[in-house]
């Protein structure tokens, strides 16, 4: 059950994520482009397993 | 400057910081630290061989097992129970790599919850390392955390139900390994643990398991002995002979029996051994601290925890000396000479013996450092890793 719960966990954290990633690309701001990209490092060192 | 220009700039500088980031988390999780055997350690066995359901874990830790000439009692010492604790690890170390033992036979652990050893608390601004300075150079140890890291079991639960009372309790020491005793096969990774442990202490006849910590002066439970009731009687003896001997008050106080999962409990509850738990006081862990850093932690010198014990607000005495590594480190190893002494005295049929392990007035006078060996020297097949 846990291991089930961990990788719903981690699909969860990779559609943040993409989501993240998206509204980077789309925002025309450049405050939140920064406040995206601020955002999203620790959704990806946690994605990738660093932290 | 263009939007597309600007994205691939920030874009880039996201990345840089992700790259960079990313190398020191994956470095300081994967500092290794030297440990040279002292020559009583006759056997280096991982937790996996009492519970194989451990193996391959981040809690698959070294036990270093120290046997006498002549048999006695086995005593086992866990260190890194809690990591940002060090003085209990750091004491382990000085058995690991000087003990001799005459009677009995000994197991020691410095890393029993390993994979809290590979992280440090967010939020909490600690430094990922530490170094203890020697004649040989400096010796390099994890920080560490209270809590397994969440790399290796997560989410927390919204509370944490303890098995097997069913009592709740804070849903962060579900990763708590002094709140996870006496664990469970099919548990999380640190329920894991300690019912690895407890197959270990059942499979090695352990007679009394001593659990190493430190604790915030602000926090009642300091100074202390923590004793099950299997072990009152040498609980109080070893308190009144230091305090009288040995230049450091130690307390002595009995473990509740309606507040589970801690080590001096559970395992008197569910072994033959018996349970004590040591504490000694680390400035570094209270919440009205100055500056997290390393010197804060080695120093244990804190302008603003001297603030609050002038206020009342302390369990522990402070002054501008501070509370330094080396009597920390003392105290324990102290503490833990006492009671193998006291328990030889009350089991003359089953002693333990150890020697060349310095008391606390040595570990003041000489500093820690005297008392770790030099890697580059090991010889052959006495150099572990942790």
């Amino acid at each position: 059950m846990d291991i089930i719960i961990t990788i719903i966990y981690y699909c969860l954290v990779a559609f943040v994520s993409a989501v993240l990633i998206y509204n980077f690309l789309k925002t025309k701001d450049w405050q939140k482009e920064v406040l995206t990209i601020i955002v999203v490092l620790p959704f990806l060192l946690r994605l990738f397993m660093l932290k | 400057m263009t939007p597309l220009i600007r994205k691939l700039i920030l874009g880039f500088a996201g990345l840089a910081l992700l790259v960079l980031s990313g190398i020191s988390f994956y470095q300081s999780r994967r500092l290794k630290e030297p440990v040279v055997v002292s020559d009583g350690v006759t056997q280096v066995v991982t937790l996996s061989k009492y519970f194989s359901g451990i193996e391959g874990t981040a809690n698959d830790c070294n036990i270093y097992i120290l046997e006498g000439k002549e048999p006695g009692a086995t005593f086992c010492i866990l260190g890194g129970t809690h990591p940002e604790e060090p003085a209990g690890r750091l004491a382990a170390w000085i058995f690991a790599e000087n003990a001799v033992l005459q009677k009995g036979r000994l197991i020691v652990v410095l890393s029993a919850n390993r994979s809290a050893t590979t992280v440090t608390r967010v939020g909490g601004a600690y430094p990922p390392d530490f170094a203890i300075p020697t004649s040989w150079g400096e010796q390099e140890f994890r920080l560490g955390d209270r809590w397994s890291n969440p790399l290796d079991q997560w989410p927390d639960p919204e509370v944490y139900i303890h098995y097997p009372s069913g009592q709740y309790l804070a849903y962060v020491d579900v990763r708590n390994l002094n709140r996870c005793w006496p664990g469970r096969a099919n548990g999380t990774l640190t329920e894991r643990t300690t019912y690895a442990f407890m197959e270990m202490i059942t499979a090695e006849k352990v007679d009394l398991v001593i659990d190493l910590h430190e604790a915030e002066l602000q926090y009642p439970v300091i100074s202390t002995i923590v004793t099950h009731e299997k072990a009152q009687d040498l609980a109080a003896m070893v308190s009144m002979t230091l305090t009288d001997m040995e230049g450091f008050k130690m307390g002595m106080e009995f473990s509740p029996k309606n507040l589970h999962g801690l080590s001096h409990r559970e395992i008197g509850d569910h072994s033959d051994a018996a349970s004590l738990l040591f504490e000694a006081p680390e400035p570094f862990l209270d919440a009205t601290r100055g500056k997290t850093t390393r010197e804060q932690l080695l120093t244990g010198k804190d302008d603003f925890v001297v603030k609050a014990g002038k206020h009342g607000l302390l369990f522990e005495k402070i002054d501008s000396s501070g509370w330094p590594i080396d009597k920390r480190v003392g105290r324990h190893t102290s503490s833990i000479l006492q009671t193998m002494a006291s328990w030889s005295e009350m089991h003359p049929e089953k002693p333990l013996v150890c020697d060349s392990i310095p008391r606390y007035a040595d570990v003041v006078a000489r500093g820690l450092g005297r008392y770790l060996r030099n890697p580059a020297q090991a010889r052959p097949g006495r150099i572990w890793y942790e």
